[in-house]
C-alpha cells in the first residue's frame, strides 16, 4: 500500500504546533523573510502573531514574488452549484442535513441552462459544487455533468464529496482539471463535533483524499480549511504541511489554496476564532512567501474593499458573480444559498476592476485536451 | 547582421518574444511593437477563439510577426501532439514550440516526452522548436528526430536568473546543426547580449518584459542588447586573458645579440 499523509500527520501534535507558533521570536521572522529558499518552518514563523508588525514588508515581498511567478494576471472562475442534497451534518453549513430547506439536484437540462448563463457572463473556467449524497449525486452524475460541459467550458474543476481513487481516475480521464477538497479543520479531536453525522465524520478518509486525487494524476488539487472554526494559524500550518507532502509525492500536480473565512453574521454560526482582515492578508502573504508556485484563490465571501486591495498582493484567482445555490443563476434564483456572498458585483465589474489595477483578467487559461 | 533562417523562414530580428503575464493585451502589443521582434509565441490554452476583443491574437500584427503556438500545459507527448494539431487549426501555422513540463514547480521540461513528441510532430510535417534543458546530447537526438531548432534554457522559466547553463549552452552551440535559441531565465539585457556573444542564434524573452514597470521600453533595451551581442559575435571577440600579457615575453632574449 502506498504511504499517505496520515503517516506524516500523526508525527505532529496540535499543541506542539500551537506552542511553536506562539513562541516565535522577531529574529526568526526576520530570518525567514530574508532567506532565498524557505521551508515549512519559515511559513510557521511568518503566520505567527510575532510577524504581524512586519506585515507591510511581507505584503511587498508577496507582491514581488507573485508578479515574477504569475505576472500581472488574475484568473476568473465561477462556481456552478449542481446539488444541495446532503447526508452530512456539518454544524456550520447551510446545506447541513438537519437544516430544513428544499433540496434540489439539477437535471441535465437544468445544468445546461445554468452553464449557458455562466458562459454568457464570460466564464470559461467553471467549478462544479455539490453536497454529499452518494446514491443520487455520485461519480456517474459527475461524469454525466462533466461530459455535458466540456464543449462549453475550457476548464472544469469539482468541489464535491471525497471519492475513491477509481472515481478520481475516471474524472481525470473525463478531463476534470482540478479537485477542491477542504479538510475544514486538522484538529482531529474537535473535527468530530463539527461533523457528528454522515460519511464526512470520518476524519482520516478525508485527510487521505488528496493522496487519492494525486495518485489518479489530477492536474490540480485545491486545499484549505474553514478559517475561524479553530485557530486559523495552526490549521493553516497543517494545510501547508499537507501541501508540502503532496508536492513531493505527486510532483506533476499543481496545488491551490482557498480561504473560506467564517464571518459573524445573523443566522449563521459564530466563528470560534475570529480572523480579521489583517490576519487574512498575513496568511495570504505567508503562503506566497513560503511557496512561490501556489495558486491562491479568493471567493466572493470576502468584502469588495478587501478583494479590491488584495489583487496585487498574492492571489492568482478570483470568483465573481457567484451564486451558491443550485439553480442560482437562472432556474431558482430565490432559493437559499449555502453561504452569504459579500461581493455581489458582476463578473464584468470585477474584470474591469482588475484591469484598472493594471492586471489582466484571464478568462481562459486551459485547453480541455490536456 | 546576417539574417536568421529557421526552416523556410528568414528573420531579420533575433529577438523572439512571449505573450504571457502582461498586465493587459494593449501593454503586450506595445511591447511587441517596440521589440521589433518577428516571432511571437502564444500558448494555445490562452487562445479563445470565441471571444472577440479580448482574444490575444487580435493584438498581434501577423504581417509583422510569425506566430509560434506553444503547448504549455501538456504533460505528455500524446497531449502535446494533440495540442499541436489544435494549434495548427487555431493559428493557421505548422510551427510549434514544443513545451512539455510536467513539473509545475520549476517547469522543467521532460526530455523523454519531448523527444517522443518531436519525432512524431516532425513526421506529421510540423516545424518543431522544442523547449529543453541545456543538454547537448538531447540536442543531437532532437536533430536526428527532425527538429527545426533547439531551445535550451538559461535558467528556470520566469526566474530572471540569467545564463546559469552558460557552459552547456556553449557546447550545444558548438555542436549544433540547427539554430540554437536560448529560452527561459534571461532577466536582463546583459544576459541576452551574453547569449548572443557566445553564438546563440536567437533568444526568447517573456517574463523580464511582461512584469517590467515599462514593458515597451525594456523590450527596446533588450532589442538593442541582442543586436549588440550578435554584431560582436559576427565580428569575432578577442579571447580574454587571465592576466595582462607582459611586454617583455619570455623568449625576448632570443633577439638579444651576444
Amino acid at each position: 500500500m502506498d504511504t499517505t499523509f496520515t503517516s506524516i500527520f500523526k508525527t505532529y501534535s496540535w499543541e506542539e504546533i500551537t506552542q511553536k507558533i506562539y513562541s516565535t521570536t522577531p529574529e526568526q521572522v526576520k530570518q525567514s523573510l530574508h532567506k532565498s529558499q524557505r521551508n515549512i518552518i519559515d511559513f510557521l514563523y511568518l503566520l505567527s502573531p510575532t510577524a504581524k508588525p512586519m506585515l507591510e514588508e511581507m505584503a511587498q515581498l508577496s507582491h514581488q514574488i507573485t508578479t515574477r511567478r504569475f505576472g500581472k494576471n488574475i484568473q476568473l472562475y465561477a462556481p456552478l452549484y449542481l446539488s444541495n442534497e446532503c447526508q452530512n451534518i456539518c454544524t456550520y453549513c447551510g446545506f447541513s442535513m438537519d437544516n430544513k430547506l428544499p433540496r434540489r439536484t439539477l437535471t441535465p437540462s437544468e445544468i445546461d441552462i445554468e452553464a449557458k448563463a455562466l458562459k454568457a457572463m464570460g466564464f470559461q473556467h467553471a467549478l462544479l459544487v455539490t453536497g454529499e449524497s452518494n446514491h443520487t449525486v455520485g461519480t456517474p452524475y459527475f461524469l454525466q455533468a462533466v461530459e455535458q460541459l466540456t464543449s462549453l467550458f475550457s476548464q472544469i474543476s469539482i468541489e464535491v464529496q471525497p471519492l475513491d481513487y477509481e472515481d478520481y481516475l475516471a474524472l481525470h480521464e473525463a478531463k476534470v482539471n482540478a479537485v477542491m477538497v477542504y479538510q475544514e479543520t486538522y484538529h482531529q479531536e474537535v473535527y468530530k463535533t463539527y461533523h457528528p453525522k454522515g460519511k464526512k465524520s470520518n476524519f482520516q478518509y478525508r485527510l487521505e483524499t488528496p493522496d487519492r486525487i494525486g495518485r489518479a494524476g489530477m492536474h490540480k488539487i485545491g486545499l484549505g480549511v474553514l478559517l475561524g472554526l479553530e485557530d486559523w494559524r495552526v490549521d493553516s500550518f497543517f494545510t501547508a504541511l499537507h501541501i508540502d507532502y503532496l508536492q513531493k509525492n505527486y510532483w506533476r500536480t499543481k496545488y491551490s489554496v482557498s480561504f473560506p473565512r467564517l464571518r459573524p453574521a445573523t443566522g449563521t454560526v459564530e466563528p470560534n476564532f475570529l480572523m480579521r482582515d489583517d490576519d487574512l492578508l498575513q496568511l495570504i502573504c505567508a503562503y506566497r512567501i513560503w511557496n512561490p508556485d501556489l495558486e491562491l484563490s479568493l471567493s466572493t465571501r470576502e468584502h469588495p474593499l478587501f478583494r479590491d486591495h488584495i489583487i496585487p498582493l498574492g492571489v492568482t484567482a478570483m470568483s465573481a458573480g457567484s451564486k451558491t445555490n443550485p439553480g442560482g443563476y437562472v432556474i431558482a434564483p430565490e432559493s437559499l444559498e449555502q453561504f452569504e456572498i459579500s461581493d455581489e458585483r458582476s463578473p464584468a465589474e470585477i474584470a474591469s476592476l482588475i484591469a484598472k489595477k493594471g492586471y489582466q483578467p484571464v478568462w481562459k487559461d486551459w485547453q480541455m485536451e490536456y | 547582421m546576417t539574417p536568421l533562417i529557421i526552416a523556410d523562414r528568414t528573420f531579420q530580428s533575433r529577438f523572439f518574444i512571449g505573450t504571457g503575464k502582461f498586465g493587459s493585451p494593449q501593454i503586450m502589443k506595445d511591447a511587441l511593437v517596440a521589440s521589433k521582434s518577428e516571432l511571437v509565441t502564444v500558448a494555445l490554452k490562452r487562445v479563445d477563439q470565441e471571444a472577440e476583443e479580448d482574444d490575444i491574437l487580435s493584438y498581434i500584427d501577423q504581417n509583422q510577426m510569425q506566430l509560434l503556438p506553444n503547448t504549455s500545459g501538456a504533460r505528455t507527448a500524446k497531449e502535446a501532439v494533440l495540442a499541436a494539431q489544435l494549434a495548427r487549426e487555431a493559428m493557421q501555422t505548422n510551427w510549434i514550440k514544443l513545451e512539455i513540463h510536467p513539473d509545475p514547480k520549476y517547469l522543467m521540461p521532460d526530455p523523454i516526452e519531448t523527444l517522443l513528441a518531436c519525432e512524431e510532430l516532425a513526421k506529421l510535417g510540423f516545424i518543431v522548436l522544442p523547449y529543453i534543458h541545456a543538454d547537448p546530447v538531447l540536442c543531437k537526438r532532437l536533430e536526428d528526430a527532425g527538429t527545426a531548432a533547439v531551445m535550451p534554457l538559461g535558467s528556470p522559466i520566469g526566474s530572471n536568473q540569467g545564463l546559469k547553463t552558460l557552459d552547456f549552452l556553449s557546447i550545444i552551440i558548438e555542436q549544433s546543426r540547427v539554430p540554437v535559441i536560448v529560452d527561459a531565465g534571461i532577466g536582463t539585457p546583459s544576459d541576452a547580449c551574453k547569449a548572443m556573444e557566445i553564438g546563440a542564434d536567437a533568444v526568447l524573452i517573456n517574463t523580464a518584459i511582461a512584469v517590467s514597470n515599462n514593458p515597451a521600453a525594456i523590450a527596446q533595451a533588450f532589442s538593442t542588447a541582442i543586436e549588440a551581442g550578435r554584431l560582436a559575435y559576427e565580428i569575432g571577440i578577442n579571447s580574454t586573458e587571465a592576466k595582462a600579457a607582459g611586454s617583455s615575453p619570455l623568449t625576448e632574449f632570443l633577439t638579444q645579440p651576444y
